[in-house]
C-alpha cells in the first residue's frame, strides 16, 4: 500500500468522528464549547505544520492568532462586512505579520529562531495594548456574527457550528494535502537533515518561509473564527501564555501527526473549562504537571504513542506470521 | 539649569544611577541562566520559579523561624541549589540526548507547578519583607536620595558576578567544566566525573537564582508571580549577550538596566518592550549575540 | 477519547435541563446563582474564594430556599480571561438554567458577561470590576453595578483631598485602559475643584521597578502622588515610595486600594496612605457584627467586595421572594423599586442606568501606634453621599436614563 493511501480502519475511524461531529447540536453537547475546541484545533494544526512537519519551534504564534482575531473583530464591527470577508481580512493580516516575522527570523536556527519569534510577538502584544481600537484590556467586545455571504444568518449557535465544522474539515484536508505533496516532502527533508537538503540544491530558506507563512495564515483563520464564535477579541489572544498553550496542545496530542493537535486542543480546552468550575488555582499546577509527564513519558504525544504502538504490534504480527 | 530629554541634568543622573541598580540586578539574575545554558545547553524556564522560591525561603525563614536576612542569603541558595540537583538527577538528565526543546518544555512545566502550589498556599497579594536593619535608610547623593539597600544590591551583585566569571573563565575548575561541555566522553576519560559536575552546575545555577530572589525580597513584594514577570526579560538578556557567554549576560544586564532607565524617562510605556527591540536589532547584526561564540 | 466522555456527561445535563421548567414560576424549580470571578490570579484575594463564601452565607441566611425552591450556587474561575468568563456564563445560562449572574473582578470579563446576560434577559450584578462603562456606554436593563466604579473613586479621592488642601497632583498611572480612565476621571474632578495636575507618567503593567517613575514624581514637587493603578503595581509603588523617602514630601493617594493590599503592605509602610472605598468592616456596629461572622469562616476581615457579594445576593433573593418568581424581567423590576438597608449600605437604591447608589468613604491608613487591634487600619476622613460620588445622570451616555 502506498504511504499516502489511508487504510480502511483509518477511514472508518474518521467516518465515525465525522458522524459524531455532525450530530453535536442534537446529542446535547454544548455547541459553543465544541466550536471553541474546533478553533483551537485549527490553531494547533497550524502550529503542528510548522513544528511537527518543518521542525521550526515558534514561541510567538499567539501574535498571528491574536492579530487576526482583532483584525476580524474590528472590520466586522466597524465596517459591517459579512463574516467571510472578515475572516479573509483576518487571514491576510496574519499572513502579512507572518511575512514580516518570518523574514526577520527565518535565517536563524533553533533557540534563536524561537526567541526572535517571542520578541516579535511581545511587540505585537505591545501594539495591541496601545492601539485605541482594541480597547486595551477591556477587549474588543460585541462582535456580531452577521450573515454568511449576505444570505445565511449565523446568529444561531447551530448555524455557526456547522460553518465552523465545514471550515475545520477543509483546513484538516488542506493540511493533509500539503504534507503529502512534493512541497511537504521537502519540508520533511529539511526537518530531518537541513544541510543535506541544502546540498541537494533546495532553496531551504524559501521553503521554510513559505511554510511559516502558511502556518501563520491558518493560525489567523483560527483566531478570526474564534472572534466570530465568541463575539470578542481580548489581550489574552496575543499574550505569550497563549503561545505556550498551543505548544502544549500540540505536544500533548502528538507532533507530526494529523489528529494529534486536534486531540491535544480538545483535552486542554476541556480541562480549562471543566477546571474553571473547581475552586482554587490547581489549573496551572495540573497543566504544568501534564507538561512534565508528557516530556518525560509521552514525548510523541498521545496520538504519536498510539501510532508507534500500532506499528510495533503490526511488525510483531508480521514477524510471527513469517 | 541644563536639561537632557526635557528633564534637568540632576534628575537625569538620578535615573541613570537607578538604571545601573536595576542593571546589576538583571546581570545577577541572568547569570544563573547563562551558566545553565552555556555549560549544559538547557533552556531553563524554571529559573523564574527558582528565584521566586529563593525569596519565599527567605520570607518563611524570617516569618516562621526568625532567621534573619543575612543567614537567608546563605540558606536560600543552599536549599534551592539542592532542589536544583534533585531536579537534574530525576528529570533533566533523561533529556540531554534529545532536542533542547524538551528541556525547555519540562522546565516550563515545573515552573507552572511551582507557581501554582505557592499561589494556592500564599495567595497573590504577596508578603512584605523588611529591609534588614543595617541597610535601612538612605544617603543623600546631592542629585538624588539613594536608599542604602539599593547600593548594597549593586555591590553584592558586582561581587557575585565577578566571582562567578572568574571561577568559570580563569580557574582550572572552570576550564574543566567548559571542556566537559564540549567533549564529555574525552573529559570523562581523563577521570573527571562529568555527571556529577553537570549536576552541581545546575544546582549552582539554581542557587544563583535563589540568591537573586533573596536580594529582591526587600525591594518588591514576595509573590508567587514575581518570577514569571521577569523570566522572559532575563531570557532576552541571555540571548542578547550570547548564549554561551557569562561575560555577555553580565554586560547585557547592565546595559539593559541603563537603556530601560532612559526609556522610562523618554517613553515610559515601552520600558517593558525595549528589551525585545534591542534583541531583534542585535540578532540581526550579530546572530550569535553580542559575545556569542557562533551558533 | 476525551470527547466521548464529555459528550455523555453534557448529554445528561442537557436532558436534565430540557425536562425542567417551561411553566414553573421558578425555572427548573430551583434558583441558580452563578459566581464568576478571579479565583487564582491577581485579584483572588480581594474577592475570590472568600467572596464565594460570603455568597454562601447569604444563601444560608435565607434558609437555603425560597417558597420551597432550593437556592444553588455555581462558582467558576475566569482566570482573568474574558473568553473563559463569557463562555462559562453562556454555558450556564444555556445548559444549567442559570437565573442570576454575579461578576467578580476584572472589567474586561464584566463587559463580556454583561452582554451575555442581557441577551438572555437575566440579571447580572457586577461587584468587582471598576469600569464605569457598565452603567454608561454599555449599560443594559439587566446590569446592576453594585459596589464601586472608577468615577466614584476619582470623584471622592479627587474632590475631598483637594478640599483638604491637597491642590497639586502628580499621577503614576498603569498603562492600560483602566488606569487611563482612572487618571482622566480624577484629573477632571481635581480641576473642577480648583486643583492642578502638575504631571503624570505611565508605567507598563506589572513593572518590575518603580523607582524611576517615583523619582520623576518627586522632582515635580507636587503635594499629592496619585496612584492610578491596582493590585501588585499599587503595592510595589507604595513600597518604593516609602523606600525613597517620597512619603516625607508627598502624600500618597491610592485610587484603587483594598484592605487586603494594606494588610500585605503592613502599617509601617502604608501609613498615611489615602484610600477611597465603598465600605469598611469597622465602620459601625452592624458592619462589625457581620464581619465577625465572616472572620470565623475566612480568618480574615472582609474586603468591601466580599461584603458587597453578600449584600447583593441577599438583595436579589429578597426581590425573588417578593416577586414570587425568578423571571429576569420581574426580578429586575422588583430590585429597582426596593431600597437596600443593611450592613453594607443605608438607603441604597438602583438607578435607571443600573448604578447602585450608596455612600462612599475617604479613609486614611493609621500609623502602627494608632492601631489597637488586628486589621484596625483605617480612620475615616470623609463621607460622600452617593449622588455626589457617582456619575451624575446628566453626564451619562446611557440610553436608559431619561433626560429631563
Amino acid at each position: 500500500m502506498r504511504p499516502h493511501e489511508v487504510s480502511t480502519t483509518r477511514l472508518v475511524g474518521y467516518g465515525l468522528l465525522l458522524l459524531v461531529a455532525l450530530a453535536v447540536p442534537f446529542i446535547g453537547l454544548y455547541p459553543v464549547f465544541v466550536m471553541k475546541l474546533l478553533c483551537f484545533a485549527i490553531f494547533a494544526c497550524a502550529f503542528n505544520l510548522l513544528l511537527g512537519y518543518t521542525g521550526l519551534l515558534s514561541f510567538g504564534h499567539a501574535a498571528f492568532f491574536g492579530s487576526a482575531a482583532y483584525a476580524t473583530g474590528w472590520i466586522v464591527q466597524s465596517m459591517s462586512v459579512t463574516p467571510e470577508v472578515g475572516i479573509v481580512f483576518g487571514m491576510v493580516i496574519a499572513a502579512l505579520t507572518g511575512l514580516v516575522v518570518g523574514l526577520i527570523a527565518i535565517r536563524r536556527q533553533g533557540i534563536y529562531f524561537a526567541m526572535i519569534t517571542l520578541a516579535l510577538a511581545q511587540m505585537v502584544y505591545f501594539v495591541c495594548l496601545q492601539a485605541k481600537f482594541t480597547h486595551g484590556e477591556d477587549g474588543l467586545q460585541g462582535v456580531p456574527r452577521g450573515r454568511l455571504l449576505g444570505l445565511v444568518s449565523l446568529d444561531s449557535d447551530t448555524a455557526m457550528y456547522y460553518f465552523v465544522l465545514v471550515v475545520f474539515i477543509a483546513v484538516f484536508l488542506f493540511i493533509r494535502r500539503i504534507v503529502h505533496s512534493p512541497f511537504g516532502q521537502v519540508l520533511k527533508a529539511i526537518r530531518e537533515n537541513e544541510p543535506r537538503a541544502i546540498s541537494l540544491g533546495y532553496a531551504v530558506d524559501r521553503y521554510k518561509l513559505l511554510a511559516f507563512i502558511l502556518s501563520t495564515t491558518i493560525a489567523g483563520l483560527a483566531g478570526a473564527l474564534k472572534t466570530l464564535t465568541l463575539g470578542f477579541a481580548t489581550l489574552s489572544d496575543v499574550h505569550w501564555s497563549m503561545s505556550g498553550e498551543v505548544i502544549l496542545m500540540t505536544l500533548l496530542g502528538g507532533l507530526g501527526t494529523f489528529l494529534g493537535p486536534v486531540l491535544g486542543a480538545g483535552i486542554v480546552i476541556a480541562l480549562q473549562d471543566l477546571l474553571a468550575d473547581r475552586v482554587g488555582s490547581w489549573v496551572t499546577v495540573i497543566i504544568g504537571a501534564i507538561f512534565v509527564v508528557c516530556v518525560l513519558l509521552f514525548r510523541r504525544g498521545l496520538v504519536g504513542e498510539y501510532e508507534a504502538w500500532r506499528i510495533k504490534r503490526r511488525a510483531k504480527a508480521r514477524l510471527q506470521a513469517s | 539649569m541644563t536639561e537632557i530629554f526635557g528633564i534637568p541634568i540632576q534628575a537625569f543622573l538620578g535615573q541613570l544611577l537607578l538604571g545601573l541598580v536595576n542593571g546589576s540586578f538583571y546581570a545577577l539574575l541572568s547569570l544563573g541562566l547563562a551558566i545553565i545554558f552555556g555549560l549544559l545547553g538547557i533552556v531553563n524556564f524554571a529559573h523564574g520559579a527558582l528565584y521566586m522560591m529563593g525569596a519565599y525561603v527567605a520570607w518563611i525563614a524570617l516569618d516562621k523561624f526568625g532567621i534573619n536576612y543575612w543567614f537567608a542569603l546563605v540558606l536560600a541558595p543552599v536549599l534551592i541549589g539542592a532542589l536544583g540537583i534533585v531536579i537534574e538527577r530525576t528529570m533533566l538528565k533523561r533529556l540531554y540526548k534529545l532536542d533542547p526543546l524538551y528541556g525547555l518544555l519540562l522546565t516550563f512545566g515545573l515552573a507552572l507547578v511551582a507557581e501554582g502550589i505557592f499561589r494556592d498556599q500564599y495567595g497573590v497579594s504577596g508578603q512584605s519583607y523588611e529591609v534588614p536593619e543595617a541597610l535601612q535608610g538612605a544617603t543623600n547623593l546631592g542629585f538624588m536620595i539613594l536608599p542604602n539597600y539599593r547600593a548594597w544590591v549593586v555591590v553584592a551583585s558586582s561581587v557575585i558576578c565577578f566571582t562567578t566569571w572568574f571561577l568559570i573563565e580563569k580557574t582550572r575548575l572552570g576550564a574543566t567544566l567548559r571542556a566537559a561541555t564540549e567533549n564529555a566522553p574525552l573529559v570523562q576519560a581523563f577521570g573527571v566525573n562529568v555527571p556529577v559536575m553537570v549536576m552541581c552546575t545546575y544546582g549552582a545555577g539554581a542557587a544563583l537564582a535563589a540568591l537573586a530572589g533573596v536580594l529582591a525580597a526587600p525591594v518588591i513584594q514576595v509573590t508567587p508571580l514575581m518570577g514569571s514577570n521577569l523570566i522572559i526579560v532575563v531570557f532576552a538578556v541571555v540571548v542578547i549577550g550570547g548564549m554561551g557567554s557569562i561575560l555577555g549576560s553580565i554586560v547585557t544586564g547592565l546595559l539593559l538596566g541603563l537603556i530601560e532607565g532612559l526609556t522610562r524617562v523618554v517613553y515610559p510605556e515601552a520600558s517593558n518592550v525595549v528589551v525585545f527591540v534591542i534583541m531583534i536589532i542585535v540578532l540581526i547584526f550579530r546572530p550569535a549575540g553580542l559575545f556569542g561564540k557562533g551558533s | 477519547m476525551k470527547l466521548k466522555s464529555i459528550a455523555s456527561a453534557l448529554a445528561l445535563i442537557g436532558l436534565a435541563t430540557v425536562s425542567g421548567g417551561a411553566q414553573a414560576q421558578y425555572s427548573g424549580d430551583v434558583i441558580k446563582i452563578g459566581f464568576i470571578t478571579d479565583l487564582s490570579g491577581l485579584y483572588s484575594d480581594i474577592d475570590g474564594n472568600n467572596g464565594a463564601e460570603a455568597i454562601r452565607m447569604a444563601i444560608a441566611d435565607m434558609g437555603g430556599a425560597i417558597d420551597g425552591k432550593k437556592i444553588e450556587l455555581l462558582v467558576a474561575d475566569h482566570q482573568n480571561k474574558a473568553d473563559v468568563a463569557a463562555s462559562k456564563a453562556r454555558e450556564w445560562f444555556d445548559t444549567q438554567g442559570l437565573d442570576m449572574l454575579i461578576g467578580g473582578t476584572n472589567s474586561g470579563t464584566a463587559l463580556a458577561m454583561t452582554k451575555v446576560a442581557a441577551e438572555r434577559k437575566k440579571p447580572f450584578i457586577a461587584i468587582g470590576p471598576g469600569t464605569n462603562r457598565l452603567t454608561n456606554e454599555d449599560c443594559t436593563p439587566y446590569t446592576i453595578h453594585y459596589a464601586y466604579d472608577t468615577v466614584a473613586l476619582a470623584q471622592v479621592t479627587g474632590s475631598q483631598i483637594v478640599k483638604n488642601g491637597g491642590k497639586s497632583w502628580y499621577f503614576l498611572t498603569a498603562d492600560y485602559a483602566f488606569g487611563a480612565s482612572l487618571e482622566k476621571d480624577a484629573t477632571d474632578v481635581i480641576k473642577a475643584n480648583g486643583g492642578t495636575v502638575v504631571g503624570s507618567v505611565r508605567h507598563p503593567l506589572s513593572a518590575s521597578d518603580f523607582s524611576s517613575f517615583l523619582l520623576q514624581a518627586q522632582s515635580s514637587k507636587a503635594q499629592i502622588l496619585g496612584l492610578a493603578n491596582a493590585g501588585g503595581d499599587t503595592i510595589n509603588s507604595i513600597k518604593a515610595a516609602k523606600e525613597f523617602g517620597i512619603t516625607k514630601t508627598m502624600k500618597v493617594a491610592g485610587l484603587l486600594v483594598f484592605i487586603n493590599d494594606v494588610h500585605s503592605l503592613g502599617l509601617p509602610t502604608a501609613q498615611g496612605l489615602l484610600v477611597t472605598d465603598s465600605w469598611y468592616w469597622d465602620k459601625d456596629d452592624q458592619a462589625r457584627a457581620w464581619s465577625k461572622r465572616f472572620f470565623e469562616k475566612a480568618k480574615k476581615e472582609p474586603s468591601s467586595l466580599q461584603a458587597a457579594d453578600y449584600s447583593s445576593t441577599t438583595f436579589y433573593l429578597n426581590a425573588v421572594k417578593a416577586a414570587k418568581t425568578d423571571d429576569g424581567d420581574k426580578v429586575m423590576a422588583q430590585m429597582r423599586k426596593t431600597k437596600i438597608n443593611d450592613f453594607y449600605a443605608k438607603d441604597g437604591y438602583v438607578r435607571e442606568d443600573g448604578r447602585m447608589i450608596h455612600e462612599m468613604y475617604l479613609l486614611e491608613v493609621k500609623a502602627q501606634s494608632e492601631s489597637k487591634y488586628p486589621w484596625d487600619y483605617y480612620k475615616l476622613v470623609a463621607k460622600v453621599p452617593g449622588e455626589q460620588a457617582f456619575l451624575a445622570p446628566s453626564k451619562s451616555q446611557c440610553s436608559l436614563i431619561k433626560k429631563s
